[in-house]
């Protein structure tokens, strides 16, 4: 039998090579298998491509075709004529430099938007891993210095700038990453100390991290506001705005320094030991060997941690501090503007999104990175 | 078992040494390390509160909780225990404590079915849907969740009166007063069945491990199903049938300038949880996701294998692997909603840190008022860490 078919097969010419069917392969062949494979799917990418394509028409309809972009004095007439059709731009092209810079005074805006450039730039150059060096922390203290500066003023021919004036994206900017830069050597010091093999400070720092851990942001915020002035001496008084910038490095500390502690466990046990063994002493052992191994492990989880605190901060709007959010909550209103949140809701969302995005998507290509080793 | 026999791990064991006064003896160091440490941070506590109790003499400010006692005066919207402006601040606090608890319990519910199906859906074979799943993941985790409640505010604010309320479904209107959904009227015969059927379920869940410890000792199957409709179905429908078989149907209808009957929802306590719902779905939707992809795909073709139905497959092999995956996070999510719903100060839905802090403004009991919201928090997250640890420790990997 298998004589047979070996030389039937062998006399059989060679077929000339065909072209897979044009309904396997290519751009059909794509949509068949992931649009089109059975009946359910098919149902659902019909049913879910009406819905976009409704939804788009509706949403373009809206913002841009019955759209207002721009009106004379205050007369919102027109935007109130169109409720539910169009949307009423005309809010932003009115407000936006008070969503952006709160009351700041209006000839000075040039510094607190120098100041927002300055923060991205400085995102932007702790993100490239060229410049992972001891310098960074150097640059960090250089540019923040520079950024309260030109906000303060009272130098170099710049008006001085009390902080109840400073308000908008540069506030929700300065709350993040002050709140960061000084929260994480607390949290640094906190996850050292919970795995600390001396009771007393392990308690102590345990304590600190569940009880924070456990309350809202809101409450330490109220604390910040109501309960701090209590707690000082008489007549001895701190900003508000610094009272909440307390509240959130306490809040943010104990959260890095969970983030942190994942770090230092992930360390196999063997380094601890190897160090010992070296002769080296708990701070050589713990600068030297460990936290360079663990903080560059917890990067990752780091930044999604910030995107946190970053959308965190909008919660000083229920103490009445003047970030982004509440910027934007303040210019409706006027009874004149009163009714348009939505438009106004929607650009300032677009603004966190901005930040938030690339920062997600910063640490997504970051873990790749770093996990480049073990993928195989 | 002479007494001359020394144990050999004394032996092994280091010789231990005098405590000695000096800096390069471990121990020494220890102990002034922590009792400098607790030393500085007890200065500091005590600074801060011997200033806090001169400010509050200075200040005339009483402290304690007597102000518990007096009369609140204060009006609550949505309550779900009688309330009048006349009750004590504890009746208050209390009803501020309940409508906390009413919005994180459903929208705890709400978001794991909610973020369950996302998840799933992100995984989807079907390209379009997995895309979709996957750009509201993105989207909703990248605006601040204070954002998304006032947007979802200010669109029901901007919402038809009830006279020209949105009618999607007969018995649902949706206008700028809030969601009114139609509900049955609730009698005694309800009550009677729904005891009957978490009765049916306990004795349920007692003869299945029954009959699968009995299953394991002689190999013959004992189909549970019969007695689970017996005890889940039959015998509350008979109990509500033999009581009289109420069933009217409370329809809202609209009376002159609001609506009357039916289930009401305030747009206050819509827009919130609609946005905790939304916002946390988000994140439960990549918890479950990661979940499943925990899974080897090994696991499903060694039971595939074995000759597992696919029901089987899914409740006996992957879903326990994945839960053990799920869990951990899950319940910081579950944490999560119940913290963030103290947002609802923001849109004035009156829940517990809306209500202290309303009572913190009348009293001056700043203090007094934290500490409450603290408390409460406290327990709440402990609680639901407590329970959830305990749920994670019976599916966990028992490793020999």
């Amino acid at each position: 039998m298998s004589d047979i078919t070996l030389n039937a097969s062998a006399k059989v010419a060679e077929a000339a090579p065909r072209s897979a069917p044009i309904s396997q392969v290519g751009f059909v062949g794509w949509m068949r298998a992931n649009l089109f494979s059975g009946w359910l799917s098919t149902a659902v990418t019909l049913l879910l491509a009406y819905m976009i394509v409704r939804w788009a028409i509706g949403f373009v309809d809206w913002a841009f075709i019955n759209a207002v972009w721009s009106v004379p004095n205050n007369q919102t007439q027109a935007c109130r004529d169109l409720r539910g059709t169009g949307a009423c731009w005309a809010v932003i092209t009115e407000k936006h430099r008070f969503i952006l810079f709160g009351t700041y005074p209006y000839e000075e805006h040039w510094r607190p938007a120098l100041c927002i450039a300055l923060f991205v730039g400085l995102y932007i150059v702790s993100a490239m891993r060229r410049f992972w060096r001891k310098e960074l922390a150097l640059i960090w203290v250089g540019v923040l210095t520079l950024i309260g500066v030109l906000m303060w003023g009272g130098v170099l021919g710049m008006p001085y700038v009390p902080q109840e004036r400073w308000g908008g994206l540069v506030i929700t900017l300065i709350l993040a990453t002050f709140g960061l830069a000084l929260a994480f050597p607390l949290a640094i010091l906190v996850a050292l100390g919970r795995r600390s093999k001396l009771p007393a400070i392990k308690a102590l720092c345990v304590l600190y991290v569940e009880l924070i851990r456990g309350v809202p942001l809101i409450s330490l915020l109220f604390m910040a506001s109501v309960m701090f002035p209590l707690f000082l001496p008489e007549g001895m008084n701190i900003d508000k705005l610094l009272r909440a910038q307390l509240a959130i490095i306490l809040f943010a500390g104990a959260y890095l320094a969970e983030v942190v502690r994942g770090g230092l466990q992930s360390l196999s046990k063997g380094q601890y030991e190897a160090a010992d063994a070296l002769g080296l002493s708990y701070w050589q052992k713990t600068g030297f060997i460990i936290l360079p191994q663990a903080l560059r492990l917890v990067i990752p989880p780091l930044v999604n941690t910030f995107i946190g605190f970053f959308k965190d901060t909008s919660l000083v709007l229920i103490i009445g501090i003047f970030d982004l959010l509440t910027a934007g909550k303040t210019a409706i209103i006027e009874p004149a503007w009163q009714g348009f949140g939505i438009e106004v809701y929607l650009t300032v969302g677009a603004i966190y999104f901005i930040f938030c995005f690339a920062m997600s998507k910063y640490s997504q290509g970051l873990e790749a990175e770093l996990n480049r080793h073990r993928a195989r | 078992m002479s007494q001359t026999t020394i144990d050999p791990r004394s032996l092994r064991a280091p010789p231990r040494r005098p405590l000695r006064l000096s800096w390069s003896d471990e121990r020494v160091r220890a102990i002034v390390w922590q009792v400098l440490v607790v030393g500085i941070i007890g200065a500091i506590v005590w600074w801060l509160w011997s200033n806090t109790v001169h400010n509050l003499e200075v200040r005339r400010i009483a402290t304690g909780f007597g102000f518990l006692g007096r009369e609140a005066g204060l009006p609550i919207a949505e309550n779900l225990i009688p309330y009048s402006p006349t009750d004590t601040y504890f009746r208050a606090l209390l009803i501020g404590l309940l409508n906390t608890l009413k919005v994180a319990v459903v929208g705890i519910v709400l978001a794991t079915v909610f973020g369950t199906l996302i998840g799933i859906a992100r995984l989807s074979k079907n390209w379009l849907l997995s895309k979709i799943a996957g750009v509201y993941i993105e989207v909703i985790r990248d605006l601040p969740l204070l954002l998304q409640l006032l947007f979802w505010y200010a669109i029901l604010q901007g919402l038809p009166g009830p006279r020209q309320a949105l009618h999607p479904v007969g018995g649902v209107f949706l206008s700028n007063r809030g969601l009114k959904l139609p509900w049955i009227e609730w009698q005694d015969a309800h009550s009677y069945a729904l005891l009957a059927f978490a009765l049916g379920a306990l004795f349920t869940w007692f003869y299945r491990r029954d009959a699968i410890r009995k299953r394991i000792l002689d190999g013959r199957p004992r189909p549970v199903w019969p007695v689970a409709l017996g005890c889940l179905l039959v015998l509350p429908v008979a109990i509500w049938a033999a009581a009289g078989a109420p069933w009217t149907v409370d329809w809202p209808e609209l009376r002159g300038f609001n609506f009357r009957g039916g289930l009401n929802m305030s747009p206050e306590y819509f827009a919130l949880l609609l946005g905790l719902t939304t916002y946390t779905a988000g994140f439960i939707a990549e918890i479950v996701r990661a979940g499943i992809l925990a899974v080897p795909h090994g696991q499903w073709e060694a039971a595939q294998a074995l000759g597992l139905r696919p029901g089987q497959v899914l409740k006996q092999v992957v879903l326990p692997q994945a839960l053990r995956v799920i869990i951990p996070p899950m319940t910081s999510q579950y944490l999560n909603i119940t913290k963030n719903s103290s947002l609802a100060v923001a849109i004035g839905y009156q829940d517990i840190v809306s209500i202290a802090n309303t009572t913190l403004n009348q009293t001056g009991q700043a203090i007094e008022g934290i500490a409450i919201i603290m408390l409460v928090y406290l327990s709440i997250s402990l609680s639901i860490s407590l329970f959830m640890n305990w749920y994670n420790a019976r599916i966990a990997l028992v490793e020999r």
